[in-house]
């Protein structure tokens, strides 16, 4: 009944590489993937600056060996290729082997197409195919029949958290005998409809982000996919297939404070971390290291900072967000924060917050700066928070 | 993973914002698309804030405070929501000004209000309930997703109680882009001849329901929800007989035992085979459809919920919903089961007990 869950695999493409191997490096190199607009078509190009995947679609389209002619949105392309990636590195031959599922995040859905082809849409009867790729739910089918899951599919769609609530809701379907292994994370492609959308709301950063900075002027938006195989202690026993981390807790809570901000002291952020934590059994001295969700604007930073400080009584761990690497890739951020937490453990690394100079007056801590190499990382606290007072925190720990 | 319906909420083109009543009265439908009677929205949400919000926004404080109201819950463990499409007309809203504005001049109130979560915590913030909240978007699996969620809470104990609701809208601009695909019909006809259209397509509804589940058994409770199962693209008619038999037997139930097969037949003649088949060939038992009533939507089975566990609580089926009326007999409805598909991709069943 309580099974312990365990990732056997992960897979990630976002604009700091298009595999775990690319997105190691990038990470060693402190590279970002934060540059002027290339494959978005806007009117922002060259004033904000995103973090996009570094391939155009028939790249992708060729990259994933699809056909040309189907419709596949931008999300789509890549949730293909980030969850055929854990699935090849959690060694899955037969999908139907034991019961599976895929479980994705993402808000945008096909809003990519939709936007390009709107005025076709409700005028003409030109790219009508794309009318049945707009919804949240055509990519993850996709993905499902490209990597053959049949058992179970669904998707969620609580805007930047969703990743974190797609994997929460496997471990719990695992943990109940529904499945015996889960694909969980999530995608998002850039859309003009949701630059807009942020620029309004006057948190994009013209310039490269600085999560937890006293200077920070707001967030870079990313694109990405990342998906992490979640398999039961019974499955792992009998295969003896490696694992790579084990997910040890998990917490969701809702602010209910506003559509778009967060309370200034942090009271979400700090439920659901505080409940991720009791579900895992560990004390707050026990995390090593917390990936912050760390978007870079004023009210995130402010609110999420205070909450660890209260979480771990003004005496964090090492902390940073590696927004300033992927952007802030919205339904994919817990997935891609989870493949890096994973890695951290895996390699006994701490990233760097890029962009870093000076320490917020309301914080206890800075965050860490430098890669830390050879340091002791058993327990990763990871952070989603999204529109809607969506929170959600995860704990990855060494098996 | 049983839970009981304490309480429901239920938005849509029938009168059934009133919890005590039963499909008294039915309405028709002569349009291209069924809307929702709407309520007085005045007597959920404070006219101030009315200003500001969407109709579906209304539709959803509205709906959510009828249903805690029947349930007798003010705070609930858990708020969980289903959309296929979320909030068209916002989305359509702040799509249309990014396009003929050329991206500048924006506001920003029909972006933020176009999250697909956006009615989980506009419920959430109405309720001060600071509990886990989620939100589902898959097609057919939308509603599915979010009730299998609050069950799975029950059930571990993470929640007493949970608060699960599915939603979806149609407007004129997103019925004039669904009409040009072959899911819609291309004719406008009378909402309660569905079946009698032999044609292509479909006729698109809308509704918000939610519903109140909790663990524990009272006198309010209208029905035990006993289990649901979601079958993704299943190969074909013998695939899903084998899983309604599989899951069946998980519930130690055998086909005889159901007294009421709820189907989501929905005037489509190049998908509503199955449920002919069914019907004829599978089942040997009381019928009931209701899209004529509802038209069809992602979260159309949060329709069909209330439409099964109303059939239990007030002991009937109105005549208006029987399907297969010269075979329908008489008899206590104890066993309900309904079997629902969108777009013959995802199909899901619901089990539901006295």
């Amino acid at each position: 009944m309580s099974q312990r869950i365990f990732i056997t695999g992960i897979g990630i493409i976002s604009g700091i590489g298009n595999n775990v191997d690319e997105t190691l490096q990038s990470i060693k190199l402190k590279k970002s993937g934060v540059t002027d607009i290339k494959y978005l078509e806007t009117i922002h190009k060259g004033t904000i600056p995103v973090s996009e995947v570094k391939l155009s679609e028939d790249e992708l389209i060729e990259l994933a060996g699809l056909d040309k002619n189907e419709p596949f949105t931008r999300s789509t392309l890549i949730g293909i290729i980030a969850a055929d990636e854990a699935v090849k590195s959690a060694k899955i031959d037969d999908m139907k082997e034991y019961k599976t599922g895929l479980i994705s995040g993402t808000t945008v859905g096909g809003m990519d197409k939709s936007e390009l082809f709107y005025r076709d849409l409700l005028e003409t009867n030109n790219h009508i195919e794309y009318i049945e790729t707009h919804d949240c739910g055509d990519s993850t089918e996709r993905i499902a029949d490209y990597i053959g899951v049949k058992d179970f599919v669904s998707t969620t769609s609580t805007a930047c958290s969703s990743a974190a609530n797609s994997m929460i809701l496997g471990a719990r379907m695992i943990k109940n005998g529904l499945l015996d292994r889960v694909v969980a994370g999530g995608i998002e492609s850039l859309t003009k409809y949701h630059m807009n959308g942020f620029n309004t709301l006057m948190i994009l950063d013209k310039e490269p982000c600085k999560p937890f900075d006293e200077n920070r002027q707001g967030l870079n938006l990313g694109e990405g996919a990342a998906f992490l195989v979640l398999e039961s202690e019974e499955l792992v026993k009998k295969t003896g297939k490696k694992v790579l981390a084990e997910l040890k807790g998990y917490g969701n809570s809702c602010e209910a404070f506003h559509q778009t901000a967060s309370t200034p002291e942090g009271k979400g952020a700090y439920m659901a971390m505080k409940e991720a934590l009791e579900r895992s059994g560990l004390k707050p001295e026990q995390i090593d290291y917390v990936n912050a969700h760390g978007t870079g604007t004023d009210n995130n930073d402010l609110s999420e900072g205070r909450a660890i400080d209260k979480l771990f009584d003004n005496n964090p761990p090492k902390v940073s967000s590696t927004k300033a690497y992927t952007g802030h890739t919205t339904s994919a951020a817990g997935g891609v924060e989870a493949v890096l937490s994973v890695l951290a453990i895996q390699h006994n690394m701490i990233f760097p917050n890029l962009n870093f100079k000076d320490q917020m007056k309301e914080l206890s801590f800075k965050p860490v700066t430098e890669l830390l190499k050879n340091v002791k990382v058993d327990h990763v606290l990871s952070n989603s928070f999204g529109f809607g007072g969506n929170n959600s925190a995860l704990i990855f720990s060494r098996y | 993973m049983e839970v009981y319906i304490k309480g429901i909420g239920n938005i849509s083109p029938q009168n059934t914002a009133d919890s005590s009543i039963f499909l008294d009265e039915v309405v028709g439908h002569d349009t291209d698309f069924i809307s929702c009677i709407e309520p007085n929205y005045k007597e959920f949400v404070n006219p101030i804030q009315l200003r500001r919000m969407s109709k579906l926004i209304k539709m959803g404080i509205s709906a959510s405070k009828i249903c805690l109201s029947d349930a007798g819950i003010e705070n609930p463990g858990a708020i969980i929501t289903g959309t296929g499409l979320g909030l068209v007309g916002d989305t359509e809203k702040f799509l249309n000004q990014v396009i003929d504005n050329n991206e500048e001049f924006l506001a920003p109130t029909a972006f933020i209000q176009s999250t697909h979560n956006t009615i989980s915590g506009q419920v959430a913030i109405a309720l001060k309930c600071f509990n886990y909240n989620n939100t589902y978007s898959h097609r057919g699996f939308s509603f599915e997703s979010a009730l299998l969620d609050g069950m799975l809470l029950i059930k571990d104990k993470d929640a007493e109680n949970v608060l699960v609701g599915g939603f979806d809208e149609i407007t004129k601009e997103h019925h004039s882009i669904i009409r040009k695909t072959r899911w819609v019909k291309n004719e406008t006809i009378k909402s309660l001849e569905l079946l009698n259209h032999k044609t292509q397509g479909t006729i698109v509804g809308e509704s918000v329901a939610f519903f109140s589940l909790t663990g524990k058994k009272d006198e309010n409770t209208y029905a035990k929800i006993k289990d649901i199962k979601t079958i993704y693209k299943p190969e074909n008619k013998k695939e899903i007989e084998a899983k309604i038999d599989q899951f069946l037997t998980e519930n130690a139930l055998t086909k005889e035992d159901i007294d009421l097969v709820v189907l989501g037949l929905n005037g489509n003649v190049d998908t509503d085979d199955v449920y002919y088949h069914l019907a004829d060939n599978y089942f040997n038992t009381n019928y009931a459809y209701f899209k004529h009533l509802s038209g069809d939507y992602h979260t159309v089975g949060s329709f069909a919920l209330w439409f099964a566990a109303n059939t239990i609580k007030h002991q009937k089926v109105p005549e208006v919903a029987r399907f297969r009326k010269e075979n329908f007999t008489e008899k206590p409805i104890k066993n309900v089961l309904v079997y629902n598909h969108f777009r013959e991709v995802d199909h899901s069943i619901f089990l539901l007990t006295q």
